[in-house]
């Protein structure tokens, strides 16, 4: 995977998942249609109406599918539905310096890539990319690289082998362990 | 040597697959409503069953109305999401106890209630209060709905090892200082994010003193620190707990108490705490992580950010004692237990709730209903003007009704104090069932000490 976006800076720490989707919007029985209510709190002022000056709703950032929030980014719930509502919304990756175990999981499982940066590169990041609405990165997951065109910022990323084989080979692990049913059913029989 | 968490893991590892990645067999698991449809959407779409239904309980609990529960729900989409789930559980062969069933309840009020949740066990739910179950000595935690296709298909999750993390408290509680407190004092500490990439382990006389109900409340609010779990060791009062519900043989019981962690165990970090530092806590802010003493000033918390204060519409110097209030929620899978009540109702028993207050009771499931009833616990939930509902998540995240208004300020016993988490623009503040049942006496946040001396 290679992306090159402009990219949604939030700088608030914490965002816990009821900002991601709220609760009103967790009552669909599917994974498609919660991307209008991504941050639906903060996003509008009353009957969809954009609130202007929150960084989602610039005009200048349209198309954008990266998002740099702040540190504990998707705190809270385990709602699947906030990594539904990122990716719906058209969202592809998420930096921020450290996420919640559960949210970067769901992340993971829809195809989202959650990147953690250190600390002061992630303020660097922030910065930048309030100032410069129109800047673009370039994520690169096979060498593990992000940059920003015209700017001095050059780092690297860790992710796990076994998610990043995942995401690469579109492997999908429910499948993996359908197909492992007799090993399950064998560690069953000598345990159980 | 090995910690109480590292002995149940390496017992439900089916297969390594790389350094520090396992498949890892799920013993228990539980589904409700809002997390469950897409997964049981995924089965049918691969023409898959549920490889273990045996292992899997359903429960509607999030949307489920606390009002007239024998009527039909009036909310379209949560009617909708409540049916898909009694459909799916009939159709896959999972034992479901829905609306107006004898044991209906909130996921993790009843998975210990019925003895499903037991020592030794790995248990996940589709809901990040899961780690409720780890007061019994299980390594139990949330997860996604992929991953709840996941169990529903294989019985086991492909998880990464989390890092331990021992939480030591002891030393003597204050008066007034429930388990509620004592958990928000140690988020206060640590931060929303202090636990993340661990799984705690709850260690001192504290907890040991604790009785199961009050360990559930500690270990529930784990998630709220951003840990994956947390635990505490097995002893007499788990196995009585558990063997007043279910039987057991002795050989099962020997097996569990060879489970806690052995003596020099080493954990990868430690945190220690005194007991006689926490007092009846209250949070401030929109974060779990902003709790202060009753009676420091906004601004004492470590936590509590601009934006937040912005928000509550707290000016910093504000004693939070002074503070007035418009609801009282006791109830949740945090506070929703029998305990819990009859601590409330023994701090309201003769008197009256200030006349703005609107405060209601909502019991965690219909058998901790039942048994309120029969104490007569209703009777003085109602006599001090207090509504005593029927069970569900209810304004805890207040997907059905139970909404607390914009602008309003609520004293609740749940876990989360998010912008907007108990209705759109609603400002919640945690704290204990006597904390809040002292609260709703006064209209204004109250230490439940003095009602304690009486």
């Amino acid at each position: 995977m290679k992306l090159s976006s402009k990219a949604i800076p939030l700088n608030i720490e914490n965002i816990d998942t009821d900002q991601l989707i709220p609760a009103q919007f967790l009552k669909l029985t599917t994974k498609k249609g919660y991307g209008k209510n991504l941050f639906y709190n903060w996003r509008y002022i009353e009957d969809y109406e954009p609130n202007l000056k929150f960084e989602l709703n610039n005009p200048l950032r349209k198309g954008a599918q990266v998002i740099i929030g702040g540190n504990n980014f998707g705190c809270g719930s385990s709602r699947e539905h906030a990594a539904w509502a990122i990716s719906d919304y058209g969202i592809s990756v998420v930096i921020t310096s450290q996420f919640a175990d559960i949210h970067k999981g769901n992340l993971y499982n829809n195809n989202v890539l959650p990147i953690e940066v250190k600390s002061e590169e992630l303020t660097i990041l922030m910065t930048y990319f309030l100032e410069n609405p129109e800047a673009i990165i370039d994520i690169d997951l096979e060498n593990q690289t992000i940059k920003v065109e015209g700017f001095e910022f050059n780092s690297t990323f860790e992710i796990a082998p076994f998610k990043k084989k995942c995401l690469m080979e579109g492997v999908d692990e429910i499948q993996y362990l359908i197909n492992m049913k007799e090993e399950i059913a064998e560690f069953e029989l000598n345990n159980y | 040597m090995k910690t109480l968490f590292d002995k149940i893991w390496d017992k439900h590892v089916v297969k390594s697959i790389a350094e520090d990645v396992d498949v890892v067999f799920i013993d228990q698991h539980f589904i409700h409503e809002v997390t469950s449809p897409q997964a049981f959407n995924g089965l049918r779409e691969k023409g898959v069953k549920v490889f273990r239904p045996e292992r899997t309980l359903a429960t509607a609990d999030h949307n489920v109305p606390t009002i007239n529960q024998h009527l039909p729900i009036k909310d379209q989409e949560s009617f909708h999401q409540v049916e898909s789930l009694t459909k799916n559980c009939k159709e896959f062969g999972v034992e479901l106890f829905g609306i107006g069933h004898e044991n209906q309840g909130i996921v993790h009020v009843i998975g210990p209630d019925l003895g499903k949740t037991q020592p030794g066990m790995t248990i996940v739910c589709g809901d990040s209060h899961t780690s409720t179950h780890g007061a019994f000595g299980a390594i139990a935690f949330g997860i996604g709905t992929s991953q709840v296709e996941q169990v529903l298909a294989s019985q086991c999750l492909v998880l990464n090892k989390p890092q331990t993390m021992k939480i030591e408290v002891n030393g003597v509680l204050n008066v007034g200082v429930t388990a509620k407190d004592v958990v928000l004092y140690i988020i206060s500490k640590l931060g929303t994010e202090g636990g993340t990439g661990f799984f705690v382990e709850y260690v001192g006389n504290v907890f040991a003193d604790m009785s199961m109900e009050e360990r559930m409340t500690v270990c529930n609010m784990s998630i709220e620190m951003g840990a994956r779990g947390g635990m505490v060791g097995i002893d007499e009062k788990t196995i009585n707990y558990v063997q007043s519900r279910v039987d057991l043989s002795e050989k099962k019981i020997e097996e569990w108490k060879a489970l806690n962690t052995d003596k020099g165990a080493e954990y990868n970090k430690v945190v220690t705490f005194n007991a006689a530092n926490i007092y009846p806590m209250v949070t401030v802010g929109t974060a779990p992580d902003t709790g202060i003493k009753i009676g420091e000033k906004v601004d004492e918390s470590t936590f509590i950010t601009e934006k937040a204060k912005k928000y509550m519409g707290f000016d910093g110097a504000d004693n939070i004692n002074q503070q007035e209030i418009d609801y009282v929620f006791i109830g949740s899978c945090t506070n929703g237990r029998i305990e819990d009540l009859r601590s409330a109702a023994e701090i309201i028993k003769g008197h009256k709730k200030a006349d703005k207050v609107e405060a209601w009771v909502v019991p965690g499931s219909m058998k901790v209903r039942q048994e309120a009833i029969e104490e007569g616990l209703d009777k003085v939930f109602i006599d001090a003007g207090f509504e005593f509902r029927e069970p569900g998540c209810s304004a805890c995240l207040a997907m059905n009704d139970d909404k607390i208004p914009a602008g309003a300020i609520c004293v609740s016993t749940s876990n989360r104090n998010f912008e907007g988490r108990q209705g759109e623009g609603a400002k919640t503040l945690l704290a204990s069932p006597i904390t809040a049942a002292a609260s709703a006496l006064t209209g204004r946040v109250t230490d439940p000490t003095k009602y304690l001396q009486n």
